[in-house]
């Protein structure tokens, strides 16, 4: 692939973002066989945003974000990610985005700068930027003392949050949180949220799944899906009115109530 | 090519962090091959045996010495009658009773045909006919020293030259057993083991959704493990040579080559295995018991593949060790080239290119 095309494309990549949407999405369809994990699902992610997507375990979120990331290639539909498109672009898409995974993904047999520096590398950040920036941001997270600690040896919060900020270290138009604060506290989540908005103000969208419904006021927006499908989509406080209820808590209930999936 | 050397710092990283297995990594190959070269010799050393003399005469004292001079033999018993003989096979030291009957003497001076009867525990068959065919030939240079202006007329005197290996030492053959075993298991074991490792810890998708070619990923994963193997194989070789004596006859760039091509062979087939198993037990499982037992019991490194049933001389020859272990017996031992070699070399080749293919299909199934 040669530089000039590769620039051809992000500038139509930039182009195509000038509508202000990083995440346009229509009829996405994944089957695995005869199972339609994934069903004509559509919707929008403006820039900037916190995107809330929610729903039950199997309900297709996963999946949902792994064509999102250009993991899994659609079986129908189209999308465009930070301006490209999902289904020929995949390796555009990886390079504009940031991915954090259910299971803790940094290498616990690796030092603390040694991950920084191993996923950072493979985004292409240049080496002395890599050493300036691991600095900045490990003294921001209080971390400076553990720079050459295993990643193994930090208690969960701690690594979840170094997780993220490795997700985010090369500036991606987007980040894709799969279940961040899985399993810690309340005061290590609120931090955590507490990171999430300081990437949102450096212009970074942040699209997450959660299964705390109290995070889900922190979105800008929710969807909630339940069978594969997107049931509803809409600011938190929309849903809560559309329902009359008072928590998300309560409207997750009411929407998830007619899911006929099983739990995997 | 910034990105592969990463990765491949990261393996290193891995591998040498992890004390327990390069502990294991870098003795096994020496305790191998001393386990084979003391313990799991089929050499006759000092192998105990007992005498019942009932000739007692100059002759048959003469013979007796013959057999305990050299190092095969040890008399360590005389018995005064038959009735012991069974007494000492059930104590168990004895190997070998070797009874002269009284005529013994008296047959040989008036030309008759003497007597001498073997008596072998055949408990182990193979070292039971080993040594019975050393003590027969000790019997036999006996004889012809005794009447050597006299041989009688038809006989065919046979005379046999071990080609090779003249000592019939079998260090000779097992070092490039163990050397075709021990690079198996770090090959295709710890491959295999360390990228499904990666999967289930889930490290794989966070390479995966970063912009990072899946080939580099898998052959960083390689680079390691192929640098221990290259380390191994020259501790192999050097213990072998100076604590065996077993010399390299060929060219020793010849067998470097046939090692590097068997360990690629192995990397390729580490790779494929963990393409087909979705747990770290199972590619254990695989590589344990569906190459190591196989390799050990049919490529050649303890029995002889010709001496097999048709069925296991067919599995033997997908057993990438068998080829291997010929190539170097062919090198090695019998100090030939690659004349001698180019039909191994080409079905590891082979091999190699059909277990890389399944690979790559494997892992674009995996993705989509």
């Amino acid at each position: 692939m040669g530089i000039r095309e590769r620039l051809l494309r992000e500038r139509k990549a930039i182009q195509s973002l000038q509508d202000g949407y990083v995440i346009k999405v229509k009829d996405l369809t994944k089957k695995f066989g005869d199972f339609t994990a994934v069903d004509h699902i559509s919707f929008e992610v403006r820039k900037g945003e916190i995107f809330g997507f929610l729903g039950a375990n199997g309900a297709g979120k996963t999946t949902a974000i792994r064509m999102l990331c250009g993991l899994h290639r659609p079986t129908s539909g189209s999308g465009m990610v930070a301006g490209f498109d999902i289904a020929t672009q995949q390796e555009d898409i990886k390079r504009h985005i940031g991915y954090m995974s259910q299971k803790f993904s940094l290498y616990n047999d690796l030092k603390v700068w040694e991950n920084i520096r191993l996923f950072a590398g493979i985004y292409g950040v240049n080496e002395n930027l890599i050493a300036k920036k691991t600095d900045i941001l490990l003294s921001r997270l209080g971390f400076m003392a553990e720079k050459n600690t295993l990643v193994g040896e930090l208690p969960l919060g701690w690594k979840q949050k170094l997780a993220f900020s490795v997700a985010i270290f090369h500036e991606p138009e987007i980040v894709f949180l799969d279940e961040p604060t899985g399993g810690v506290d309340p005061l290590t989540r609120r931090q955590f949220w507490e990171l999430i908005y300081e990437a949102v103000s450096r212009g970074i969208t942040v699209f997450v799944t959660t299964h705390y419904m109290d995070e889900a006021e922190y979105c800008n927006r929710v969807s909630m899906m339940v069978d594969g499908r997107i049931e509803m989509l809409d600011t938190p406080k929309n849903l809560r009115t559309h329902f009359g209820v008072e928590s998300m808590e309560e409207v997750f209930t009411l929407v998830a109530q007619n899911a006929t999936r099983k739990e995997d | 090519m910034k990105q592969f050397f990463a990765f491949v710092e990261k393996e290193f990283y891995h591998i040498f962090r992890d004390k327990a297995t390069m502990l294991i990594i870098l003795l096994m190959p020496v305790v191998q091959v001393l386990i084979f070269g003391f313990a799991i010799t089929t050499d006759i050393q000092n192998t105990e045996i007992a005498v019942l003399d009932q000739c007692n005469t100059p002759e048959s004292r003469t013979l007796v010495a013959k057999m305990d001079a050299g190092s095969y033999f040890q008399v360590s018993g005389y018995l005064d009658s038959p009735e012991q003989i069974d007494e000492v096979f059930k104590k168990g030291k004895i190997k070998m009773a070797v009874v002269i009957p009284p005529g013994f003497s008296r047959d040989l001076t008036e030309g008759e045909t003497a007597q001498v009867q073997l008596v072998t525990d055949a408990t182990n068959p193979n070292e039971a006919s080993i040594i019975t065919g050393y003590l027969q030939n000790i019997i036999g240079a006996f004889a012809m020293e005794l009447k050597p202006e006299n041989p009688p007329l038809p006989m065919v005197n046979v005379e046999t030259r071990m080609l090779y290996n003249p000592q019939l030492k079998s260090a000779y053959t097992f070092v490039p057993g163990v050397i075709g075993l021990v690079l198996m298991l770090i090959c295709t074991l710890m491959t295999s083991v360390s990228i499904v490792r990666e999967r289930e810890h889930g490290t794989m998708e966070a390479l995966l959704v970063a912009p990072s070619k899946p080939i580099y990923i898998i052959f960083a994963k390689t680079v390691p493990y192929f640098c221990i193997s290259i380390f191994n194989l020259l501790v192999i070789i050097l213990l072998s040579i100076f604590a065996f004596d077993v010399p390299i006859r060929g060219s020793f760039l010849m067998f470097f080559l046939a090692s590097i091509t068997y360990i690629f062979t192995s990397l390729c087939l580490g790779i494929f295995i963990s393409t087909v198993s979705k747990t770290q037990q199972i590619a254990m499982i695989i590589s344990l018991m569906g190459l190591m037992l196989p390799t050990v019991l049919l490529s050649g490194l303890m029995f002889p593949i010709e001496s097999m049933p048709a069925l296991l001389q067919g599995l033997s020859y997908l057993l990438p060790a068998r080829w291997f272990i010929d190539m170097g017996r062919v090198i090695m031992i019998k100090g030939l080239g690659f004349s001698y070699i180019w039909m191994q070399w080409t079905i590891l080749m082979g091999m190699a290119a059909v277990f890389l293919a399944l690979s790559v299909r494997g892992f674009k199934v995996r993705l989509t």
